[in-house]
């Protein structure tokens, strides 16, 4: 049997429009302060944490090597790092393999993002193939809408459907006092907001923010002295499809299916309605919501609306989505998913505060990178 | 300098710098993405690329087949018509827009493809645009090797 790995503390920002009082080393500080203090925990190579592993985006940051500026903040001088330009969930993966092969017991995650600073249809647009996407002068919203329509018109999923996702994870974070945009909507509200890419709306998206977020894993022998709430990464993994619009079936998304599957393999879920208490999944637009359901195996193709409809997914259902608020109410991209995780984290703690669910036992978190969904990585976590 | 905390300094006196990254680049379009500008710019001709070990035609074309890791060589010329998948009239506003909104993008399935092409959907209102109508590519008069050689597609002439 591997190593187990768990989480040991974790430490969000509260989300912000624009941090411009900051630089991106500032921010992370905020999240990374918290998590050393709470644990006690030094970058001493006697003991202390050996190895720091960042997410973040050279294109947003502005500037190549993006880690550059949180050196000093993560501990990175003069020690071993690591950087994962994809979103957070991912930079969890890698600490989580480096601890399992023995190689290092504790180390620190940060994902740290200022949307604020870059045009973030530029950035988008940059990420795309140069012969035969870029030129169009699009960026994910575009190409969200694509995919929405197309999932949308095979499956019969409604707009009011995907809106119900907006009215849920913006009421949400309510509770949430992470959360930068909690707001108290109704369906009417997201169908008469402003038509950004039809079919989506300007409800139906996530605002502009900037935040990090931080956490400590620790090697099973080192967790126990830490904390006696160790969080257990139960089950992980990624999936990656192709890049070209047209040669995926929009209507699916097969990566996250296949790593959703492998990560229930690994944790042992075999039935993941059942045995998964709360989940908290990145949704830049309410469709992906409804989609990325199935594709985490918590309903069949095409009956994610069904399942908003049924009010499971809800706070107070048997397996409440994005108690937090989710992406929707404002957390920043390559943040998403490790924010995600830390949110589950501490539902599985029993620290949620106003946003807890009930006594869960398992949790899940979700994350993804790129034009639709490209790269989807999946963690289950139990307490 | 004295008497300064963080406290004090916090949200005042914020100093923001502009700048740009600005690098032009040159891309190769490569073997096989460089015949089909090739063949849309001299020739008026879309071409795909056929995996024959998977019976799969992939527009625009690439080397290597991603169900079976095989290097494709085999170039076949699909139709200038096929199918719309999916679209979306897009309205909002951004600095790498080429023309000013409303634009209708879609994916179009050519006849003889298996892959949907990427493409601006024009000549028609977008209210009117659904999704499975019938399209046709409409061809610039001056071309230069770019998947914009293609204007747009139209609506097909019914029959
Ligand atoms: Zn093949």
């Amino acid at each position: 049997m591997a190593n187990r790995v768990a989480i040991v503390a974790v430490a969000q920002t509260r989300y912000h429009p624009n941090r411009e009082d900051v630089n991106e080393g500032e921010l992370a500080y905020e999240a990374i302060a918290q998590v050393i203090g709470e644990t006690g925990l030094d970058f001493s190579e006697d003991g202390g944490i050996g190895l720091a592993i960042t997410s973040s985006d050279d294109y947003w940051d502005g500037r190549t090597i993006s880690n550059n500026i949180v050196q000093a903040a993560v501990g990175a001088h003069m020690s071993d790092e690591g950087k994962v330009c994809e979103d957070g969930l991912n930079a969890i993966y890698s600490a989580y393999t480096r601890i399992v092969s023995g190689r290092q017991d504790l180390v620190i995650v940060c994902s740290h993002m200022k949307e604020s600073q870059a045009d973030k249809s530029m950035v988008e647009n940059l990420t795309m193939d140069p012969m035969f996407l870029r030129p169009f002068g699009i960026d994910y919203l575009t190409a969200s809408a694509l995919q929405a329509r197309c999932y949308m018109e095979k499956y019969g999923i409604t707009s009011e459907q995907c809106a119900k996702v907006a009215v849920k994870n913006r009421g949400n974070a309510r509770n949430n006092p992470f959360a930068q945009e909690p707001l108290a909507i109704t369906v009417d509200d997201v169908l008469n907001s402003e038509v950004m890419a039809d079919p989506i709306r300007l409800l139906d998206s996530k605002p502009v923010s900037d935040g990090a977020c931080a956490m400590i894993l620790a090697s099973e022998e080192r967790a126990r002295k830490l904390t006696a709430k160790p969080i257990w990464i139960l089950g992980v993994s990624n999936c990656y499809e192709a890049h070209y619009l047209g040669e995926r079936d929009l209507a699916a998304c097969d990566a996250l299916s296949t790593a959703a599957q492998k990560a229930y393999r690994m944790a042992d879920i075999k039935d993941p309605v059942r045995e998964i208490q709360v989940a908290e999944i990145c949704e830049e637009f309410s469709y992906q919501e409804l989609l990325w359901y199935a594709g985490l195996g918590l309903c069949g193709a095409g009956e994610g609306g069904r399942l908003i409809d049924s009010g499971v997914t809800q706070m107070g259902g048997s397996l409440a989505v994005n108690p937090s608020g989710g992406m929707l109410s404002g957390v920043p991209n390559i943040v998403g998913g490790m924010s995600r995780a830390a949110e589950i984290v501490l539902q599985l703690r029993g620290e949620a505060a106003a946003r807890q669910v009930e006594g869960p036992r398992i949790g899940l978190a979700h994350g993804y990178t790129g034009m639709c969904g490209q790269l989807q990585c999946v963690m289950v976590l139990g307490n | 300098m004295e008497g300064w905390t963080i406290e004090q300094l916090e949200g005042k006196d914020v100093f923001v710098i502009e700048g740009q990254v600005a690098i032009p680049n040159n891309y190769s379009a490569g073997i096989v993405g460089s015949r089909f500008l090739v063949e849309l710019r001299d020739n008026c001709r879309i071409m795909g690329i056929r995996c024959p070990k998977c019976d799969r035609c992939y527009v625009p074309p690439k080397s290597t087949c991603m169900e079976c890791f095989g290097q494709l060589t085999e170039f076949v010329e699909v139709g200038k018509s096929g199918t719309l998948l999916t679209f979306t009239v897009d309205h909002h506003t951004t600095p790498v827009q080429t023309a000013s909104p409303p634009n209708v993008y879609g994916i179009i399935k050519l006849d003889g493809a298996d892959t949907g092409l990427l493409h601006l959907i024009g000549e028609v209102d977008g209210k009117a645009v659904k999704s499975g109508m019938r399209l046709e590519a409409v061809f610039n008069e001056e071309r230069r090797g770019s998947i914009l050689d293609i204007k747009y597609f139209r609506p097909a002439e019914a029959g």
